[in-house]
C-alpha cells in the first residue's frame, strides 16, 4: 500500500465514510441546505436544528459520495453540535484554510482548536486539488443553511 | 528533427501485424512517469494522446508555415490556406464525403452540435415538431435540443436503452412519426462503450422523412465512419480524440443541407461582401467558419488522420478488442465488481462499480499507482439516473494500450480493496 493513499484515508476517514454518524433526516430541523458538487455529481443535504440563542442543537445528513465527503459530512455533523453560528463559520473558515494551503492558522482560538485537531485527519486532501471539494462540501451546505439559502454550490 | 512532413508518418506496419510496442514509441507522453510509476493511461473516452507526427506537424506549422488562412497574397498566407484546406480533404476522405463543402471546421463536436441546432434548427424546425435523442447521449447531445425545444416549442423524445446499455431499435422505430424532423443520437456511448445500430437508425428515421445527425466522437477512434454508407445527414466528432489537437471538431453535414443553413456566427472569412445596409455570404464551407479558424490544430488533425489511417482503423479495432476482452475477464474476477454496459459488440469502454468503495476514492487510489481512469458521471447524468448509479469508474482503451495496462488498474484496484476492505 502506497504510504500518501494511507496518509490520505487515515482510519478515522475510513470509519467515518464507512458508518457516517448522523445520515437522517431529523423531522425538526428548523434549516436545511442542499450541497452540489457539478464536477463529480456529489449530492448531500444538511439538516440543522438552531435554537433562539443561535446554537445548533442538532445536525444531520443525507445523501451519497465518495469516502472523504461522507466521512467529511459525518464529522461535521457531530463537531457543531452545541456551538453558536458563528463559531461554525469560524471553524469552517479555518479548516478550508487548512484544506488548501500549509500555511500556520493566524491566532490561535481555544474555542475552536478542539474541532480543528480533529479535522486535521482530512487536511490530506490538500495534496489532492480535484479533491478538497469532496472535504469541504458538507461545510459549504452548513453555511448556506445557516445564512438561509436552499442550495450551496463549491463552484 | 526531419521536416519533411512525408517523413513523420508511421510507415505500415511490417506484414500487417500490430506492433504496439512500436505504436508506443510514437507517443512520447508515454514514456513518462506519473507519482514515480510509469504513466498507464486509460482515459482515452475523455482525450487520446499525441503521437509525434502530429505534434511535430503542429510545432511546423509554427516555426515554418504559419499566417492566416484565406486572405494574404504572400507566400505564408498561401502556404497555411494550402495546408489548412488540405487538412480538410484528409477529413473528407476519412469519412468518405462526397464534396470539401461539406467538412466545417468547428472548436469541438459541442460546438457542431450547437450549430445545427441554431441554424438548421431554428430555420427549419417548427412547434409540435420532435426531436429523438436516446438515453445514452453525452450532455453535449442533450442541451442544446432541450434549448432548442423550449425555444421552438419542440417535443424531445428519448430512445430507451435496456439495463445492459443495449439500444433498443423496435421501441426507438415506435417512437417515429410523421412529427419526427430530427434524430440526433450517439454512434457509440463514451461511457458504456455501446455501439449502435446506426445504418438501422438512419434507414427507420428517412423512412419518416427525418433528418439524421450521428456523435460520432468515440466511434471514429475504434471503427471506420463512412457517412455516405451511413447515409447520415449531420456528423459530429472532435480531433482531440482522434489523436489530434484539442481545439479543433468537425461538422460533416449534406451539402444540400448545409446550402440551405442560414450562418451560426457572423464575422470575417465567412462573407462575401459587406456593406453597412447588407452582407452577401460567402458559399460552402467557408459560411460557416466566422473568424480565424483553429489552422495549427485542422492541420495536426490532418496529421493524426494520416497516422490512423496508416495503422488502420481495423486493425487498431481488432487489437483494442483484445485489450477490452482481457480487462473485462481480468475485472471479472475482482469480488464486488459489477460493470456496467455489456451490450454485445461493445468496443474499448469498461465502467464499473465497486460495492466497497466509490468511483473517486478508487480513481484517486489507483492514480497514486500511475493509471488514469475517468470517475463520475462521465458527463451522461441521464444515463446514469437510467442505470440507477451515482458515477461509475471507467477505463477506456487507445490503440497503445497493452494488457500490461490492464494489469496494472487491476494491481491498483487491489490496494482500494486492501484500503476499504481489509
Amino acid at each position: 500500500m502506497n504510504d500518501e493513499i494511507r496518509e490520505l484515508y487515515q482510519e478515522v476517514i475510513l470509519d467515518h465514510g464507512r458508518r457516517p454518524r448522523n445520515l437522517r433526516h431529523p423531522e425538526d430541523a428548523t434549516c436545511q441546505a442542499r450541497g452540489y458538487n457539478p464536477v463529480c455529481g456529489d449530492k448531500l443535504v444538511v439538516y440543522l436544528k438552531v435554537d433562539d440563542d443561535g446554537i445548533v442543537r442538532d445536525a444531520a445528513f443525507e445523501g451519497n459520495g465518495c469516502a472523504i465527503s461522507m466521512a467529511s459530512a459525518s464529522m461535521m455533523t457531530e463537531l457543531i453540535r452545541g456551538r453558536t453560528e458563528a463559531q461554525v463559520a469560524r471553524i469552517f473558515s479555518r479548516f478550508h484554510r487548512m484544506c488548501t494551503t500549509d500555511e500556520e492558522p493566524e491566532a490561535a482560538d481555544p474555542e475552536t482548536s478542539g474541532a480543528l485537531e480533529k479535522l486535521q485527519v482530512l487536511a490530506g486532501v490538500r495534496e489532492y486539488p480535484m479533491r478538497v471539494k469532496c472535504a469541504t462540501l458538507a461545510w459549504h451546505a452548513v453555511s448556506a443553511a445557516l445564512a438561509g439559502e436552499d442550495e450551496a454550490s463549491t463552484e | 528533427m526531419n521536416m519533411d512532413p512525408r517523413n513523420m508518418v508511421t510507415p505500415p506496419l511490417a506484414n500487417g501485424a500490430y506492433d504496439v510496442e512500436r505504436i508506443r514509441r510514437d507517443f512520447p507522453i508515454l514514456a513518462r512517469r506519473v507519482h514515480g510509476k510509469p504513466l498507464v493511461y486509460l482515459d482515452n473516452a475523455a482525450s487520446a494522446q499525441k503521437p509525434r507526427a502530429v505534434i511535430d506537424r503542429v510545432t511546423q506549422v509554427y516555426e515554418q508555415e504559419y499566417a492566416n488562412v484565406h486572405r494574404g497574397v504572400h507566400y505564408l498566407s498561401e502556404r497555411a490556406t494550402i495546408l489548412y484546406e488540405e487538412a480538410r480533404e484528409k477529413v473528407r476522405a476519412f469519412l468518405n464525403a462526397a464534396s470539401h463543402k461539406e467538412i466545417i471546421f468547428t472548436r469541438n463536436a459541442t460546438e457542431a452540435i450547437n450549430l445545427v441546432a441554431a441554424s438548421y434548427g431554428r430555420r427549419f424546425l417548427q412547434p409540435g415538431d420532435e426531436i429523438v435523442i436516446s438515453e445514452l447521449e453525452h450532455h453535449a447531445n442533450i442541451v442544446p435540443w432541450q434549448m432548442l425545444r423550449d425555444e421552438l416549442g419542440l417535443i424531445l423524445r428519448i430512445a430507451p436503452i435496456s439495463d445492459h446499455g443495449e439500444f433498443l431499435l423496435e421501441a426507438f422505430t415506435s417512437l417515429l412519426g410523421p412529427r419526427t424532423k430530427l434524430v440526433a443520437i450517439s454512434h457509440m456511448s463514451n461511457a458504456l462503450g455501446t455501439v449502435l445500430p446506426v445504418r438501422d437508425i438512419v434507414l427507420a428515421a428517412h423512412h419518416v422523412g427525418a433528418k439524421v445527425l450521428l456523435d460520432a466522437c468515440q466511434a471514429v477512434t475504434h471503427l471506420p465512419v463512412d457517412v455516405r454508407a451511413l447515409d447520415c445527414d449531420f456528423l459530429v466528432f472532435s480531433g482531440h480524440k482522434l489523436y489530434g489537437p484539442s481545439g479543433i471538431g468537425v461538422l460533416y453535414g449534406r451539402e444540400q443541407l448545409l446550402a440551405a443553413m442560414p450562418p451560426y456566427m457572423t464575422g470575417g472569412e465567412m462573407i462575401k461582401r459587406v456593406t453597412f445596409e447588407t452582407t452577401t455570404f460567402a458559399g460552402l464551407p467557408n459560411r460557416f467558419e466566422a473568424g480565424t479558424p483553429a489552422i495549427a490544430q485542422a492541420i495536426g488533425l490532418g496529421a493524426a488522420i494520416d497516422y490512423v489511417s496508416e495503422i488502420g482503423l481495423e486493425a487498431i479495432a481488432a487489437h483494442e478488442r483484445d485489450i477490452l476482452n482481457y480487462a473485462t475477464q481480468r475485472l471479472a474476477a475482482i469480488p464486488g465488481l459489477r460493470f456496467f454496459g455489456t451490450a454485445p459488440g461493445k468496443a474499448s469502454v469498461v465502467s464499473f462499480t465497486l460495492d466497497y468503495a466509490h468511483p473517486h476514492d478508487i480513481a484517486t487510489i489507483v492514480d497514486r499507482a500511475g493509471v488514469a481512469v475517468r470517475a463520475g458521471h462521465h458527463c451522461a447524468q441521464p444515463l446514469m439516473d437510467r442505470l440507477g448509479v451515482h458515477a461509475t469508474t471507467r477505463a477506456s482503451i487507445g490503440m497503445y494500450n497493452t494488457r500490461a495496462d490492464i494489469d496494472a488498474l487491476v494491481e491498483g484496484l487491489s490496494q482500494v480493496t486492501e484500503l476499504f476492505t481489509g
